[in-house]
């Protein structure tokens, strides 16, 4: 570190966004990330560049002005296609090194949280992870950085005081998205990208997907979420009936995920999605702290559950004690 | 071969209380436990163990001297040797410095094959560890491994991805860090208790592994924890009264009311 008190930090600007894209899409959370990135530059007085890796990146560097990028670093070449640890790091980490950037939100996904740390290290900085929360300090304009540990019963701020670039990953489905201005422009630059033989150290054989239902999930409106009270994976069809009455898509509990009762990609909260609709329904789910976790922020939340003591009542704008298997075709009724 | 399995000792967050004024944890009459995430990895290098028994299996920690009883789990659960590094000067790293004191035990210990660690532990809950301290190493690194098949120096892994998974190709030597998904923990045997007792933990401080306490710890840290509360609750809102058709109709009507529906 002795390297990095030396650093002078007031040459690091801007704040950067990795731009992860899949299969040539922009994944949501980087126009979670463009929006909050506004915000950030907005207060400190400095511009939002996106970072943009893949084979191919013309429309998607539109895309990125289109959400308020002023500028977007692309980095092309064939490697790029498909995430790789090795590839991704070593392109950004030089881009890093060359413009110098004062702050880096990275989505907290499974690709994020791989290349995240890794690039921490080799610019010498810190990372804070999983943030739900950003918030400029007014007095030196660094980052205070706020995410749930220990399960989701402590909140820490974190700051990164001495070292740039301030990192973090950020929640997926917490931050609101960038507004979109059909034919706004920014400016595009060309990163040199070049890989000696072996420096990708991993190969992908091929990829598998099992389930597409994630995006769903986090855009949807309304969501009908059912717990262990629903006493039987069946149960979930009756979810569906008012979710799809109202047009949302059905959730769940971890508990009924570990049950086998449904995929994994509708799991709500701490070590699920995080969601925020305009209405959560928790049918018989009885709130424990890593589901509130991942639906605290939604607009209305309606607790279904027999028991009148459930610590989901004490979030939930309605209560209603009863049985789901009664509650919920009397509100079907009344739709 | 030689394989390493990095461990935490960690409270059980499932037992955590918070003191709601302080905004601290209660830590006391809460058990510490071997992080989830890693006993999956130390079950991964035991089945490849299980399947070639010339497999030497170690397991690591950074931790205070208490670590010793988790070390003592995996010992019983069957790996061959364990360390702990423990001193001062390694206590408020953040990953970091973690990572960089792991990866000088590491480097101590040498000449490895395969380095498994957790995905995440269930305190911190960061998931920076393992692929900080590949970088370090300098070796290839594949997180969120839910499938591990070996195959003479090279290691084939199934990534966990949102929706789906990759399959992935690598030589050794690398890290892989572990999800819950990728096995199922065994149980200590009572033959392998008695046996634990008898293999060796070696401890050592920040000397041992020639790293300055410059370079571990809070002083090394570029992460700061600059303030922790508890989160802050949705207050409870209205319970509704009456028969289910009646709760119903009022609920249906609030929400009209709003303009939500
Ligand atoms: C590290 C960690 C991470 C976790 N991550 C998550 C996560 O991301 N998401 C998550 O959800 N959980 C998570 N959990 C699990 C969490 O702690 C709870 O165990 C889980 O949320 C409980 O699920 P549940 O509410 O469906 O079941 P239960 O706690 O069993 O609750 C069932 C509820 O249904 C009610 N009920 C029963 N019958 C009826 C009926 N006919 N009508 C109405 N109500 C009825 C009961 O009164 C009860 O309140 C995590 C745990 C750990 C340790
Ligand atoms: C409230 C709070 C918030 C924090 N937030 C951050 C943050 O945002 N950024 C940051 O850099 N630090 C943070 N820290 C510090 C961080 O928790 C410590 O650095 C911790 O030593 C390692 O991180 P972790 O628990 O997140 O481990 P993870 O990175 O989640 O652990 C992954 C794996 O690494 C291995 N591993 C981790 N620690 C050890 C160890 N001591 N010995 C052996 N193997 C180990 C295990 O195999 C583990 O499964 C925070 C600490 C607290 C208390």
């Amino acid at each position: 570190t002795e390297d990095n008190v030396k650093k002078d930090l007031s040459e690091y600007k801007g704040v950067w966004v990795f731009a992860e894209q899949r299969e040539g899409k922009l994944m949501p959370v980087v126009i979670e990330l463009l929006g909050e990135a506004k915000k950030l530059a907005a207060e400190i007085g400095t511009d939002v560049s996106a970072v943009l890796c893949g084979d191919e990146v013309g429309a998607l560097t539109h895309e990125l002005f289109a959400y308020g990028a002023d500028k977007v670093y692309q980095a092309v070449h064939p490697e790029l296609k498909n995430y790789r640890t090795d590839a991704y790091t070593k392109v950004i980490q030089e881009a890093i090194n060359q413009y110098k950037p004062e702050i880096i939100l990275l989505g907290a996904t499974h690709i994020g949280r791989d290349l995240g740390p890794c690039l921490a290290v080799r610019c010498d900085t810190g990372l804070t992870a999983d943030c739900t929360k950003l918030e400029i300090d007014p007095d030196d304009k660094k980052i205070r950085q706020t995410r749930p540990a220990f399960g989701g019963n402590l909140m820490a701020t974190i700051i990164c005081p001495n070292h740039r670039p301030q990192m973090s990953t950020v929640r997926p489905g917490v931050m609101d998205k960038a507004e979109y201005v059909a034919g706004r422009e920014g400016v595009a630059i060309r990163l040199n990208v070049s890989f000696d033989e072996d420096e990708i150290r991993t190969k992908i054989i091929k990829i598998v997907k099992e389930a597409g239902e994630l995006a769903s999930l986090t855009d949807a409106e309304f969501i009908v979420s059912g717990g262990m009270g629903l006493g039987n994976p069946e149960g979930f069809e009756l979810l569906k009936k008012l979710a799809e009455k109202l047009g949302g898509t059905i959730g769940s509990s971890r508990a009924c995920v570990d049950s086998g009762w449904i995929d994994h990609s509708y799991q709500v909260g701490q070590t699920g999605t995080t969601v925020k609709p305009k209405i959560y329904f928790a049918c018989g789910i009885s709130g424990a702290i890593q589901h509130l976790a991942g639906m605290q922020s939604s607009d209305y939340i309606i607790a279904i559950n027999k028991n009148e003591n459930a610590p989901i009542f004490e979030v939930a704008d309605y209560g209603i004690v009863g049985d789901l298997y009664e509650v919920i075709p009397a509100i079907l009724e009344q739709l | 071969m030689k394989i390493l399995v990095c461990v935490k000792q960690v409270p059980d967050t499932n037992e955590v209380k918070i003191d709601p004024v302080k905004g601290t944890l209660i830590r006391e009459g809460v058990p510490s436990i071997l992080n989830p995430d890693d006993a999956n990895a130390l079950e991964a290098a035991l089945a490849i163990k299980d399947n070639d028994p010339t497999v030497k299996v170690s397991v690591l920690t950074m931790g205070p001297p208490q670590a010793c009883e988790m070390l003592r789990e995996c010992l019983s659960m069957g790996a061959d040797d364990a360390y702990l590094l423990s001193d001062r000067a390694f206590g408020g790293a953040d990953t970091w410095s973690t990572s960089n004191t792991l990866a000088a035990g590491i480097r101590k210990i040498g000449d490895l094959d395969i380095i498994f660690a957790g995905r995440q532990a269930i305190d911190g809950d960061t998931a920076q560890v393992g692929p900080q301290t590949a970088q370090r190493l300098d070796i290839p690194v594949v997180t969120y491994v839910q499938n591990v098949e070996i195959d003479g120096d090279k290691v084939i892994v199934q990534r966990q991805m949102e929706d789906g998974y990759e399959l992935i190709e690598v030589k050794t030597p690398c890290l892989l860090t572990a999800v819950k998904e990728l096995n199922e923990p065994r149980y200590m045997s009572i033959y392998d208790i008695v046996d634990a007792c008898s293999k060796e933990i070696t401890i050592w401080g920040h000397e041992d592994i020639k790293l300055s306490p410059e370079n571990c710890g809070l002083k090394a840290s570029p992460t700061q924890v600059f303030r922790s509360f508890t989160p802050p609750t949705k207050g409870k809102g209205e319970m509704l009264n009456g028969t289910a058709a009646e709760m119903s109709k009022s609920l249906v009507s609030k929400l009209k009311g709003l303009h939500v529906i």
